[in-house]
């Protein structure tokens, strides 16, 4: 009787810690996790440079700090910003567009005078809630004006940023639009259409790549073609992993990365370093907590308790996963080579930023549910 | 109040479902999609694993950084100065060693190396250095400029060493030794305090020389090229495979120097055993003809590292031939400051062409008893300005200086370049020092006495010039006014251009006179004084074929009491005084102005004019004076001056 009690006690205690952090413990426990592993992961792939791990460690203490202020904010609020937060956005896409200062060969940076950032950065973000607040008060599932409607404002910014050129962010922001779309309801019927389409699409879009961009298809295809050009990244990255086998070299042991054969080893190639090091059961244990926390975060989404929450969970859910995916795909040789991050582990401030903001939205929305019976 | 159709309706209960649905499709969808991936690792890792694992044991790719060819360094006729060499070189390459070291494995290893090629203390800290600061692919330079018998003696015993490599590159060398070090410079082995100062490190990434004096220096930037990129197919024994790819170096730029290597030599060997100093200019351009500095050294050993014993003995060399005289050495110009005097008081109009003085044994200010004698002991009679240079009457230049006062007199040198670097394209340039009142009270903290500008008016005291000030005051005389940034460097060839291009001439603020016809004034004395059978150096251009403009100078190295005679034969030689001398030619189409500094030479007319004569002789003539039989009556060279 009295240890239930003490029981029941701590619990409550727990809870209510819980309820003022407005976090959902697992999550929060698997960001935490991914992210300290990537510290450690940074630690190898950095040739043993703890000043990049430190920085990278008060970049995820930022981050966090973000997480936790974020997820104070009810999702009613988040909804009623959406908006404005996408025509800021969409206004300083066309800054970049007219005066950007050219960084990396295409014009994606804004300089602020005290910081450089990249607006499609926070077109991640923007775009899925505008389109959710735009689905939030309209019947479900949606009907062609506001489908249509939907498409144009997930076209206008990825166009916008497809222009400057970046392609790969073009893409991440149009999956996050569609992917709002997809769980707004849109019938199944036209999802065929719409992939078919897109596959007949591909011809025309291929006509209007970059050299560049055409390369990495083409590499992707074939590494072997080009060894020491565009083919260089995916041959070592491919190399690093596979010599990784069942077991791994070992933290800080990977021959392919300690040598510098690997390119990029501590950015978006990263999770080459840690195929190599932690072989394949490693690459295994990391999968089973990227799929943890899409499905949590799945999980938040269906139990949500607007249409505004649970299309936003659900598409920042999904994007989490395609980045992941894309990443991943790209390192191991089965999509092309984009410049996409591998969350929480690569080493980069930006990417850092919009991936904390985004699980402050997933707390915020599972911890502000009204207590109402379902 | 129309109703909505049931469709418009939001119906939450609906919402759900439908979302419940489609976030299992989604969750389906992930986990599918992660299950490629996890698929795609098991095909790498576990499947081709074999195949992946050789590939990473034996097969290496490395980016190697590839050196640019340092740009070549030619004389105005298109002899080399500066080449590059094939040399060998000893390289270790950490990751190919084998094993991972410590300190003590790779003492070690230098140990067992050092049983076939001598290894030194410096050798060993240099490496110890690098190989803290490079990537462990990367090799490290283990030992320079290897001999054949050395080269030999490794490649038998090569098979006990994997990762130590005998390579030959490219390396620097001065085919004319010492004869242009002054203005070529040399380059040396990059230190750390200069790769820590490196705007572009990557640049750097395959070289192991820099820059450290001279031309190297100043086109440091120029020579050197842009590094090139290398992948290299390397096995396990850190032997190359094959060159799977490239991109080529950009070499440096070739220079060519405004310098004639002829004119070179026949100033160093008209100033005999004497050290001293010869800058010739060419008055249209600033183009530095000659830039001697004697006695000179061979810059070759400093190329990879001179030993301390070496270093040790030209620093300790009593002619300090390290020291740079044509552009650092500071010297009292003496008398050859005279014209310039003498323009100074015509411009400030402090005295007249026509104006004439008793010039007796001595001088003295007003109100004082110290005598500041001529160093004609009879003294000059009555003169104008034209016969106080000519004769370089003490006496005249005392009172116009006096009466000029120091700050008109610093002012108006300053114009032509007095106290101030003139930005010759090397290394070394000393501003000389032209002392004014505020100087004398912040560096020695005393006021500036009338006195102190007496001495400065015949180019004693505190004033002191270099050779290269000299020689650029003397061209802007020649160019009555013009002036010019003296330079070596005269063209660069870029690379892949097959002939060199001119740069142009840089033109400094000219020196404008209220009335051009001062400078006829004082050119007009400068000719007589090689013209006239006073002058003082009548005997350099008694014979020449062309008209001679010239000022002889002597700078007192050892102070004489009062009422003391310098006697040459009584004093030590280092203690007599400095023989200078300027001069352009020819008079009214001048080709080329000299400035000639022979250190404890004696009289300017007799020890430096004649160096100045064979410059000009091989410049104008194309050929070097005849030697000749000193001549018995002729007093002039024979005159001793205070």
């Amino acid at each position: 009787m009295k240890g239930s009690f003490e029981q029941s006690l701590q619990h409550g205690v727990e809870n209510r810690l819980l309820r003022v952090a407005r976090l959902d413990w697992p999550l929060f426990a698997a960001v935490l996790i991914l992210a300290g592993l990537g510290l450690v992961v940074l630690y190898s792939a950095s040739g043993g440079d703890l000043g990049v791990v430190q920085k990278q460690g008060i970049r995820l203490l930022i981050g966090l700090a973000l997480l936790l202020g974020i997820a104070q904010v009810p999702a009613d609020r988040l909804a009623l910003w959406s908006p404005w937060i996408y025509a800021l956005g969409l206004v300083l896409l066309v800054w970049v567009e007219a005066a950007g200062v050219i960084g990396k060969g295409a014009q994606r940076w804004l300089d602020l005078g005290v910081i450089r950032f990249q607006p499609s950065e926070i077109m991640k973000l923007a775009v899925p809630m505008m389109l959710a607040w735009y689905f939030s008060d309209r019947p479900l599932p949606p009907r062609w004006v506001d489908l249509l409607a939907a498409g144009v404002m997930v076209a206008v910014p990825a166009g916008l940023i497809a222009a400057q050129p970046d392609l790969g962010t073009a893409v991440l922001v149009g999956a996050a639009g569609l992917f709002v779309i997809f769980f707004a309801g849109i019938g199944w019927r036209l999802i065929g259409g719409l992939v078919a389409l897109a596959l007949a699409a591909a011809p025309v879009l291929w006509h209007f790549m970059h050299d560049y961009q055409r390369r990495r298809v083409l590499t992707l295809l074939n590494p072997e073609s080009d060894p020491m050009g565009a083919g260089y990244h995916i041959i070592q990255s491919e190399i690093a992993i596979g010599s990784g086998g069942l077991y791994g070299k070992g933290w800080t042991n990977g021959t392919q990365s300690q040598l510098d054969f690997l390119p990029e080893r501590s950015t978006d190639f990263i999770f080459a370093v840690f195929s190599e090091e932690f072989g394949f059961l490693g690459v295994l244990g990391l999968l089973a907590l990227y799929a943890f926390i899409i499905l949590r975060g799945l999980y938040i989404a269906a139990n949500a308790q607007d249409t505004y929450a649970r299309l936003l969970a659900g598409s920042l859910s999904l994007s989490f996963f395609v980045y992941c995916f894309v990443n991943m795909g790209m390192v191991s040789g089965i999509l092309p080579v984009v410049g996409v991050p591998l969350p929480l582990i690569s080493y980069g401030g930006t990417s850092m930023v919009t991936l904390m903001t985004a699980f402050g939205m997933l707390m915020s929305i599972h911890s502000h549910r009204r207590l109402l019976a379902r | 109040m129309a109703s909505p159709t049931p469709e418009e309706l939001k119906n939450p209960a609906r919402e759900r479902s439908l979302f419940s649905t489609r976030a299992w499709v989604a969750a389906g969808f992930v986990l599918v999609l992660l299950g490629i991936l996890a698929g795609r690792a098991a095909y790498l890792q576990i499947h081709k694993y074999q195949h992946f694992a050789t590939r990473s044991q034996d097969n290496r790719v490395r980016v190697v950084a590839v050196p640019p060819p340092r740009g070549l360094i030619y004389d105005r006729n298109g002899l080399p100065l500066a080449v590059n060499l094939p040399s060998y070189r000893l390289e270790v390459t950490p990751s190919e060693v084998g094993r991972r070291l410590d300190a003590a494995g790779w003492d070690a290893l230098l140990d067992r190396i050092g049983r076939w090629i001598e290894i030194t203390e410096a050798d060993r800290r240099r490496f110890h250095a690098e190989r803290g600061r490079k990537r462990p692919f990367q090799p490290i330079t283990l030992r320079f400029n290897l001999s054949d018998e050395e080269v030999a003696r490794f490649a038998v015993h090569q098979y006990a060493f994997p990762g130590v490599q005998v390579v030959a590159r490219p390396g620097r060398y001065y085919p004319r030794g010492g004869a242009a070090v002054h203005s070529v410079g040399y380059v040396g082995r990059i230190s750390e305090k200069e790769l820590k100062s490196l705007e572009d490190p990557e640049n750097y990434s395959g070289s192991s020389h820099i820059g450290k004096t001279g031309v190297e220096r100043h086109y440091e930037s120029w020579l050197h090229g842009r590094v090139g990129l290398q992948h290299v197919e390397i096995n396990a024994q850190g032997r190359a495979l094959r060159i799977l790819d490239e991109e080529p170096p950009e070499p440096g730029v070739d220079l060519l120097l405004s310098l004639d290597m002829g004119l070179q030599a026949v100033a160093e060997q008209a100033l005999g055993d004497h050290t001293g100093a010869v800058v010739a200019i060419d008055p249209h351009t600033g183009d530095v003809l000659a830039l001697v500095s004697k006695p000179t050294y061979d810059p070759n050993p400093f190329v990879n590292g001179i030993g301390a014993k070496a270093y040790r003995a030209l620093l300790t060399d009593p002619d300090r031939p390290l020291f740079n005289r044509a552009l650092t050495g500071r010297y009292p110009p003496g008398s050859t400051i005279k014209p310039f005097m003498g323009l100074a008081g015509l411009e400030l109009g402090v005295t007249t062409p026509e104006k004439t003085l008793w010039a007796g044994p001595y001088y003295k200010l007003p109100n004082s008893e110290r005598k500041y004698r001529d160093w004609k002991r009879g003294g000059h009679g009555r003169v104008n300005l034209h016969k106080s240079i000519v004769q370089s009457c003490d006496v005249y230049f005392y009172d116009l200086a006096y009466r000029m006062g120091i700050d008109r007199i610093h002012g108006f040198l300053s114009r032509f370049g007095f106290g101030q670097r003139l930005g010759i394209d090397a290394t070394g340039e000393s501003p000389g020092l032209l002392p004014s009142r505020t100087w004398k009270k912040g560096r020695h903290g005393v006021a500036w006495f009338p006195g102190d500008t007496v001495n400065v008016g015949i180019g004693q005291g505190f004033l002191l010039a270099t050779p290269l000030q000299l020689a650029s005051a003397t061209a802007t005389i020649a160019m009555r006014g013009k002036r010019f940034r003296p330079r070596l460097v005269r063209a660069v060839r870029r690379p892949g251009a097959s002939r060199f291009e001119p740069l142009p001439p840089q033109a400094l603020p000219p020196v404008v006179l209220r009335n051009p016809a001062w400078w006829d004034v004082v050119i007009e004395a400068m000719k007589d004084v090689t013209r006239k059978r006073n002058g003082t150096a009548w005997r350099i251009g008694r014979d020449a074929p062309y008209a001679i403009a010239a000022k002889t100078g002597t700078a007192q190295v050892f102070g004489l009491k009062e009422g003391q005679k310098y006697d040459a034969k009584k004093l030590h030689r280092k203690l007599h005084d400095h023989a200078l001398f300027i001069a352009f030619a020819p008079a009214d189409d001048p080709q080329i102005a000299v400035a000639v500094v022979v250190e404890h030479g004696g009289h300017g007319g007799s020890a430096a004019g004649p160096v100045a004569r064979a410059v000009m002789d091989y410049h104008i003539l194309g050929r070097a004076p005849e030697p000749r039989a000193p001549e018995e009556g002729d007093g002039r060279s024979l005159v001793v001056r205070r």
